[in-house]
């Protein structure tokens, strides 16, 4: 039992680890600033992991986020841009804008989840083609370009990005809530016992009157869902969306939700793991950026060999247990 | 001159001794039965002979002298194969490259045809029709078994050693199953046979060692030790009546079904179902038992008319056949039946969530129901919190039970209730299975072991090919009716 703790409490003491080599190499590292500049750059990967957690536990992938976060920021700005002129710049217009991303993003989740579960197409291929859907639309929409919230409306809605409670900005909140309803949702309501039974073998869900093809749809709906809120408060950083917009968000979303210890065939779901997860991806790249150790070049080298080992310890985890 | 042989072997995992002193011999030409309860060490002695494990202490002899085996495909490479009772077979391969598996023919470009005539050849000798072309993935679980023992013949076995080779067979392919090993022994093979049919080690074996707690308790030679013996060797006790008494009919009817059909498996079934009563159904293996079951509780697609208590009911789901009091307990007690991997209580609970709340599950009161499905079923866990598929069978069996009677049904349909499970958990089933069908509740058994079917219900449906080929009760329930009529032989004795 000892080992297996270990084994579990691993990314946690490797966060721990990266906070201290942080602070020893750095001593602006643990100043209020960078603390809220990481956590809030961490909240849009972090919101969307949370998602993936239920649709990977649920033995699903979706590999369509990033280019999803992307089109919905393309949306909710030329919707906005849009209905400038007749509500006025104020934040009924900013309202509207929210309502499209998170409304986008359901009806986004709810095609992928349809087909998977519907139209019975493997999870991989389905999110493979609507990745490049997205993305594609987006950039059309864009002509190529970039698409600019109207200056005002910028202004008016950058708080939203970079105000908060004293040094806690909106999306940290954001994503607290996020971590904390998803992991009492993961551990401890009937929805979270389902999509684990699900990832560990549908059938036996099946014969216990399980509607799987139902809970599946669900965990690609919340996932939808925290695509459309993740987009909400990104587009107040920027103000603006391209083609390049969320670029690779998907795999830094799958890796994390590896690195905190969900079985990528599904089955065993750990959503705190997964925020984990999240912030040691962030704190790698920033400790290169602080601290001039590593070229930050080599941020992704090093997040790949930290993942290949999360994924090394899990499995010695699996034959600790089989013994 | 002895083949294979354990002289003196101990072994344990951890701190936990799983034999004591083990010696057994396996001579060629000669069926060596093993036999004793889940958890008696059986398997634990087939992976040291396969060359699986290492023992503690004590040695394996190979053609009387000491040896060690670095890995099972040395063993292999030595003549001893194991057929295990998950089957080591590639699903999406072919049967020929199966049974070439690791030893392809050819070169560089490997040479198909001979691969194919030769496994054509070992098919034939076993009497089996199977096309070496085919996939194992479209091969049915007998027809797989045979590309096991096709596989084994093809390697120059010496040593044989089979984990329950007829716990998925039906009867005519248990005989073919027989067949074959009287043709190894003749030709000089060693067999070690493990079984929990007793009927079938009587019927084999030349030699019996009898296992119980990690030590051979008994050895006999063929005709010392009849079946009642075997179980009371095993268990170390007497065994008073295996089956429970039959009960009296109620005259209630608690199930009607007409015309039942699962398109393209079964064909316009009707029965009924007394409370009070346990309904058998008999028939071999794709003869549409389980079909009919998963067909009636809405986990296949289904016609016919169904009445609870006289009153009409549609079943589109299982969630409808738990609401009108029906729930089915599957045969495939590891794939469709219990999460592995995860704890009793979750297992437990699975199937009836909704009671135990939403969006916050009240984990008291599940692990209240777990510490009474625990002593109502007496599951035997080594602790409460390992996950399922450490139990030994038996007791992952008699989780499945409880599972299936936490909605507190009212009909309750078991299908294969004891497979691969030792005799003392066999007759706690049993026991079971009769006292539901006392308590008011009506239960169908579904079973591929006659003495079982036989042995437990009241009254026997047998079915053939997807119908019902006729209905046997009282004294004219017997295995020889119920094999008439499931292969359909005409001149029924009855």
């Amino acid at each position: 039992m000892k080992r297996l703790d270990l084994h579990t409490l691993g990314p946690i003491v490797a966060l721990v680890a990266l906070v201290i080599l942080g602070a020893l190499l750095n001593s602006s590292f643990l100043a209020p600033g960078n603390i809220t500049n990481v956590l809030a750059r961490s909240a849009f990967i972090g919101m969307i992991a949370v998602g993936m957690t239920f649709v990977i536990t649920a033995g699903g992938l979706d590999l369509s986020v990033g280019s999803m976060a992307a089109f919905l920021a393309g949306l909710a700005i030329i919707a906005m841009n849009a209905v400038l002129p007749s509500v006025g710049e104020n934040w009924g217009t900013i309202l509207i804008g929210m309502g499209v991303a998170i409304l986008g993003g359901l009806i986004a989740g709810y095609v992928n989840g349809a087909l998977i579960t519907k139209a019975k197409i493997e999870p991989f291929i389905v999110t493979l083609g609507t990745m490049g859907i997205f993305r594609s639309l987006v950039t059309w929409l864009a002509d190529g370009g970039t698409l600019s919230l109207e200056y005002g409306l910028r202004t008016l809605y950058r708080p939203v990005y970079y105000g908060g409670i004293g040094w806690i900005t909106w999306p940290i909140i954001a994503f607290a809530v996020v971590a904390i309803v998803g992991e009492l949702m993961m551990r401890h309501s009937r929805f979270g016992r389902h999509v684990e039974a699900i990832g560990s073998n549908d059938r036996v869900a099946k014969y216990s009157a399980i509607d799987v093809g139902r809970v599946k749809l669900m965990t690609y709906l919340l996932l939808g869902l925290l695509v459309g809120l993740a987009t909400v408060l990104y587009v107040p950083r920027l103000g603006s969306a391209s083609g390049s917009t969320g670029v690779l968000w998907e795999l830094e979303a799958i890796a994390a939700v590896i690195i905190g210890g969900t079985a990528l065939k599904g089955g065993t779901g750990r959503v705190w793991g997964t925020v984990v997860g999240v912030l040691i991806l962030s704190l790698i790249d920033n400790i290169l950026n602080l601290a001039d150790l590593v070229s930050p070049y080599l941020n992704g080298a090093i997040q790949g060999v930290i993942i290949v080992l999360a994924v090394v310890l899990q499995r010695e985890k699996r034959t600790a247990d089989e013994r | 001159m002895t083949v294979l042989a354990l002289r003196d072997v101990s072994k344990s995992f951890g701190p936990i001794q799983v034999l004591h002193n083990v010696d057994l011999a396996l001579e060629p030409g000669e069926v060596h039965a093993l036999i004793g309860e889940n958890g008696a060490g059986k398997s634990t002695i087939m992976k040291t002979l396969g060359g699986f494990l290492d023992p503690t202490s004590g040695e394996l002899l190979l053609d009387g002298k000491p040896h060690r085996f670095v890995s099972g495909p040395e063993a292999e490479a030595a003549g001893i194969v194991v057929i295990h009772q998950e089957f080591n077979l590639a699903a999406d391969l072919s049967v020929s490259a199966n049974v070439f598996l690791g030893r392809e023919l050819g070169g560089f470009r490997l040479d198909h045809a001979a691969m194919r005539k030769q496994t054509a050849a070992l098919l034939q000798r076993l009497h089996s029709h199977i096309d070496p072309d085919t996939l194992i993935r479209d091969l049915s679980v007998p027809d797989r078994q045979m590309v096991e023992i096709a596989k084994a013949l093809s390697r120059n076995t010496r040593v044989l050693i089979m984990d329950e080779p007829s716990a998925v067979l039906t009867h005519r392919e248990v005989g073919t199953l027989y067949e074959q090993i009287d043709r190894l022994r003749a030709e000089g093979v060693a067999i070690l046979y493990c079984s929990h049919r007793l009927d079938e080690v009587a019927h084999l074996a030349d030699r019996i060692t009898v296992l119980r707690d990690g030590r051979v308790v008994r050895q006999a030679m063929r005709g010392e030790l009849n079946e009642d013996g075997m179980a009371t060797a095993m268990v170390g006790r007497e065994l008073e009546d295996f089956y429970p008494p039959k009960g009296t009919p109620t005259g209630q009817v608690a199930l009607e079904v007409k015309g039942l059909t699962v398109p393209g498996r079964v064909h316009g079934v009707d029965l009924t179902l007394g409370r009070g009563e346990v309904l058998g159904i008999a028939g071999l293996v794709g003869s549409g038992r389980t079909e009919l079951a998963e067909g009636l509780v809405g986990l296949r697609n289904s016609t016919g008319e169904i009445r609870v208590n006289g009153q009409p009911i549609q079943i589109r789901g299982l969630r409808d056949a738990f609401a009108a009091g029906l729930a089915y307990l599957t045969e495939d007690r590891k794939e469709a039946g219990l999460l592995l991997e995860k704890g009793l209580r979750e297992n437990l609970t699975l199937a009836t969530l909704e009671r135990f709340g939403n969006l916050r599950l009240d984990t008291k009161a599940e692990e209240a129901a777990l510490d009474r499905a625990t002593q109502d079923f007496d599951i035997r866990a080594k602790s409460r919190d390992m996950v399922a598929g450490k139990l030994s069978g038996g007791n992952q069996q008699k989780l499945l039970l409880a599972k299936t009677m936490l909605p507190d049904p009212k009909i309750i349909i078991i299908d294969e209730p004891t497979r691969g499970i030792d005799v003392g958990t066999k007759r706690q089933i049993y026991a079971f299975i009769r006292k539901l069908a006392d308590e008011g509740r009506s239960v169908i058994v579904i079973s591929s072991e006659m003495t079982e079917v036989i042995g437990l219900s009241d009254r026997v449906l047998v079915m053939r090919e997807g119908r019902l080929a006729g209905e046997v009760a009282g004294p004219a329930m017997t295995e020889e009716n119920i094999v008439r009529l499931a292969m359909g032989v005409s001149g029924e004795a009855a």
